[in-house]
């Protein structure tokens, strides 16, 4: 082909020595592009660049029209995107539109009108000459032995001690990120402990509303809390007992209940179990009432609530905690004893 | 030095503007000396390559993470103390929430264009992990962590861990019940670390789950000490690119002691600069057009409700996955609990992965025996094992990730989640190591074919009848650009077995571990297809020739270069590295 031909630019000779500031030409085939050659074609690129930074700057005015004149509430139907905020979708396009040309411009410029014949340079080594590794070396030596490091070996000791030392009351301090409460309850007493005790009624977790038996169809399932959880929520100003107390009330025929974690812990075929997973924590509510299959939405454990909340599937290792529950002079559901075991995610101390 | 001299030294201004401009930078020269800098970096030549944008577009994310976030501070207040939410989302009002979220919302319904930002920030920080990753994988797969480069990759690996962090910590912000959901399962993952696991969950809350102290705290982590670090280790990044030289791809005119490409004023400036402006102006289309992390659908934290269905940012679905497919083990002893289902998934295995990651390139260099700078870049079909590694760890990270999306993909194909558990169970062991094989014998096959263009150059699928009756098909050569990245290839040898007892009977004390590194060897290298010496290529060509020049007459030749290169088995092209020889003694000395 008879137009490759390594391009001659300023300064770019072919063979003459490269001139300050300039690389010499790779030696590879080059075509010139239409903008090298045709001045029009380049006088046409030069426009299309500016028109691009021009348009910018009109956005940028659009998205001041924009953001006085677009009600933030009001919302537009966009094929494809479906109904979404007018001030949002404006705003964006307007802004995003404003950046995106700045950056096309610059590109076109380089792309069609800076050089592109491809220069050279020289890699060197990156390993230091002899005399500055020489020179480090003497230095070094010469620090060794005027500090005498090498010599005052109690001095190094010590030194190397103290070193060791210092950072530790830095991590000591950390001990306080947590402070414990009253009475100094151990983490795992904490994690052993909710709400639920002897005569503790259930209530529904939003409304606390008391339940009954016969609120609760076969079947069905109700999301409960203690009755205190409110009283002691607003007292801690957190909602630590909230995670721990939540459990949930489900219904079946007491024939299909194969085994439960104590005697006589229903109340004719209601029963009580943690909300919270076994495995890390999430609360679950999805339940299968044919199956009895109660299936954390996180990782898809599942537990068999007809069969004392046993693992039949998924990573979590233990079952489903159950709360022995009975129902109270006025004929409430209440709790009859706190948790056997400790509900949740497992932690070292758990035993 | 005086004021006219140096001002002299420098080009003529030609605009009043310009000369101002040459003013301030001699006054800045005088104090700092940076012209020495400028002489000698404007000028620098950076070599051109679109897998060279990924590392950009990290870069430009990140810059537009920073902008973003720096304008979210404004608005949002790290704060779990309970307020009545007031503002202008209608379905929420009255409701108890805390003041993170609240502001979340205000942010979303109340600041002009503060939805823009927040989802520009949620985008670009997307966009950002992603980037990292893919970078990663274009390093990985070029050999790019070679010497002299193997602190760049280790910082690199730091880089993609506290994109992580940075990432998991600013999703957990806006205290919404799906972000709260996501910090409640990173707890029960610290609690279930043996021995500090509670201690260090109850320091880490503040107490227990949620308490009061978390969001604040994850605040700070979030906008000053993840993003502090990520700035320092990137900076560092930067500056070894800029010593080091970029890295190119092997084709005419580079070898392993060049750089060729287009210098820094003004062509990469422009063009780097441009790009800058098109990732930011893409994060922010995009945040006005496609709503990420509706936080007003998912209501405020609280522990004792979830939704359905519920999923992480995309960088945390493949330890999500690993934690749904784990099988239920946990062992008891003295009294204590070891909860493996979550101790290997979530710690065990993250941390291998990501020590596996950063030990890679010295593995690779022990193996190899290879002390030499690389500057060019390997293709991956010629260190098929290394490429076939990479694969093996995308599969496993790809099973990983299907398992994040387990119940999604059970709805929407009509399975089991029991049985597509049970499939990744299976083939998180069987998939991986086909992908390695599959990969490096494609790898293979591409390295025989290389050898067969060179021998004998390409089919051209054209029959030619000889005057004596036979048929050939005709080969021609390849061209010049196909030609030097063909032979930028370099054939390492598997080191030999070692001696257990050397002739003069003196046992080899490193017997096992020299064997150890033999056998490596041979794993990564035995297989390779040589490339042809220069004396087998001339006579292939031979052969070649006579075809091409019988069919000469009926077929004008395109480019002079294959002509040139066609006759007597010329292959050189100025510049190309000729040989193995070539390679391998060029910079070996030092
Ligand atoms: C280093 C990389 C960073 C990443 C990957 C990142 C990521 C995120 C993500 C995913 C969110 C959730 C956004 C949402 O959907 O609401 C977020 C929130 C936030 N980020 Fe960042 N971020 C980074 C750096 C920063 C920096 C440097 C700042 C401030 C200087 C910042 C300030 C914030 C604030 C104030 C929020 C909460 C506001 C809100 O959620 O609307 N971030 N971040
Ligand atoms: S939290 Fe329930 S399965 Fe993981």
């Amino acid at each position: 082909m008879t137009d490759i031909s390594t391009n001659s630019q300023p300064g770019h000779g072919e063979n003459t020595p490269a001139k300050l500031g300039y690389s010499p030409v790779a030696d590879i085939p080059h075509r010139p592009r239409v903008a090298d050659t045709d001045p029009k074609a380049a006088r046409r690129a030069e426009r299309q660049v500016a028109s691009m930074f021009l348009l910018s700057m009109l956005f940028v005015l659009l998205f001041f029209v924009a953001y006085i004149a677009i009600d933030k509430s009001a919302n537009v139907y966009i094929p494809v995107f479906g109904v979404v905020g007018a001030m949002n979708i404006t705003l964006g396009f307007t802004m995003g539109a404003a950046i995106f040309l700045i950056g096309t411009g610059a590109i076109q410029w380089a792309k069609k009108l800076m050089p592109d014949v491809e220069v050279v340079q020289e890699r060197h080594d990156l390993s230091s000459p002899t005399e500055a590794k020489d020179e480090a070396a003497a230095n070094y030596e010469r620090g060794k032995e005027e500090s005498g490091f090498a010599r005052f070996k109690v001095i190094r000791r010590t030194l190397i001690g103290a070193m060791v030392l210092f950072p530790i009351p830095l991590v000591v301090m950390l001990r306080d990120l947590w402070v414990s409460p009253p009475g100094d309850p151990s983490p795992s007493e904490l994690l052993t402990t909710t709400l639920w005790a002897d005569g503790i009624r259930v209530v529904t977790d939003a409304t606390y509303l008391p339940i009954r038996p016969e609120d609760i169809p076969v079947g069905g399932l109700v999301s409960a809390a203690p009755a205190d959880l409110m009283e002691v929520q607003e007292l801690a100003g957190n909602l630590n007992a909230r995670g721990k107390a939540a459990i949930i009330l489900i219904r079946m025929d007491p024939s299909e209940i194969v085994s439960q974690q104590g005697d006589g812990w229903d109340i004719q075929g209601i029963l009580a179990y943690s909300k919270i997973c076994t495995h890390v924590g999430c609360p679950i509510a999805l339940y299968e009432q044919r199956t009895h299959h109660l299936l954390c939405p996180c990782h898809q454990s599942t537990f068999d609530l007809a069969d004392s909340g046993h693992v039949v599937f998924g990573p979590a290792a233990r079952r489903m905690p159950q709360l022995p529950i009975g129902v109270d002079a006025e004929g409430y559901i209440v709790a009859k004893a706190p948790f056997a075991e400790p509900v949740g995610p497992s932690f070292w101390e758990r035993g | 030095m005086s004021t006219t001299n140096s001002t002299s030294a420098s080009p003529v201004a030609s605009s009043p503007i310009e000369a101002a401009g040459g003013a301030v930078a001699t006054y800045v020269d005088e104090r700092v000396g940076s012209n020495k800098f400028l002489g000698r970096n404007l000028g620098k030549v950076f070599p051109d390559h679109w897998s060279f944008m990924l590392g950009e577009i990290a870069l430009y994310s990140f810059l537009v993470v920073l902008i973003s976030g720096v304008y979210l501070t404004l608005f949002y207040k790290p704060s779990m103390v309970e307020v009545i939410y007031d503002g202008s989302f209608v379905p929420l009002k009255g409701i108890e929430m805390s003041e993170a979220y609240a502001s979340t919302l205000d942010i979303s319904f109340d600041v002009r264009g503060g939805l823009l930002i927040r989802q520009m920030h949620h985008w670009a920080a997307l966009i950002f992990v992603a980037a990292i990753a893919v970078h990663m994988f274009r390093v990985f797969f070029t050999g790019a962590f070679r010497k002299p480069r193997e602190f760049n990759w280790i910082l690199g690996v730091g880089l993609a861990t506290l994109a992580l962090a940075a990432g998991f910590s600013g999703y957990s912000l806006p205290d919404d019940l799906l972000s709260g959901t996501g910090l409640q399962i990173a707890r029960g993952i610290i609690q279930s670390i043996p021995i500090v696991g509670t201690w260090g969950a109850f320091l880490l809350f503040g107490g227990e789950f949620p308490g009061t102290d978390f969001i604040s705290r994850l605040y700070g982590i979030h906008i000053l000490l993840v993003p502090g670090l990520i700035l320092a280790l990137v900076t560092v990044h930067l500056m070894l690119v800029w010593t080091q030289k970029h890295t190119q791809f092997p084709g005419p005119g580079r070898t392993n002691s060049n750089v060729v490409g287009y210098p820094l004023m003004p062509v990469y400036m422009a063009k780097a600069g441009g790009f800058f402006f098109i990732v930011f102006g893409i994060c922010t289309l995009i945040a006005g057009l496609v709503t990420l992390n509706p936080i007003w659908i998912f209501g405020p934290y609280t522990p004792d409700q979830v939704s359905a269905g519920s999923q992480p940012d995309w960088y945390i679905g493949w330890l999500d996955g690993a934690l749904r497919i784990m099988p239920n083990l946990e062992s008891y002893f003295f009294g204590y609990t070891i909860s493996w289902n979550i101790l290997i998934p979530a710690v065990i295995m993250p941390g291998l992965v990501f020590t596996a990651l950063a030990f890679y390139p010295f593995l690779e260099a022990w193996v190899t025996g290879d002390k030499r700078e690389h500057h060019l870049l390997d293709r991956p079909r010629n260190n098929p094992t290394r490429t076939g590694i990479g694969v093996m760890a995308i599969t496993f990270y790809g099973l990983l990730w299907i398992g994040g999306g387990n119940d999604i993909i059970a709805t929407s194909f009509n399975l089991t989640i029991n049985s597509i558990t049970w499939f990744l169970r299976l083939t998180i062991f069987i998939l991986p190591p086909i992908a390695f094989l599959v990969t490096k014998r494609i790898c293979l096959a591409l390295q025989r074919r290389d050898r067969d263009k060179l021998l004998h150059g390409y089919e051209t699928g054209r029959v030619l009848r000889l005057p004596h009756g036979e048929f050939i098909e005709v080969h021609e050569t390849i061209n010049y650009k196909e030609l030097a990245v063909i032979t930028s290839k370099t054939d390492i040898a598997p080191l030999p077995a070692p001696v257990k007892v050397d002739a003069d009977g003196v046992a080899n004390r490193r017997y096992r571990i020299q064997a150890l590194r033999a056998k490596l060897s041979n794993f990564f290298y035995a297989d390779n297809i040589a490339k042809p010496t220069a004396a087998e290529i001339e006579a292939a060509q031979h052969h070649v020739n006579h075809a091409a020049a019988l069919e000469a007459p009926l077929h004008a030749y395109e480019d002079a270069d294959e002509i040139r290169n066609a006759h007597g088995g010329v292959l050189h092209h100025p510049g190309m590295a000729n040989s193995n020889t070539e390679q391998l003694t060029g910079r070996s000395e030092q």
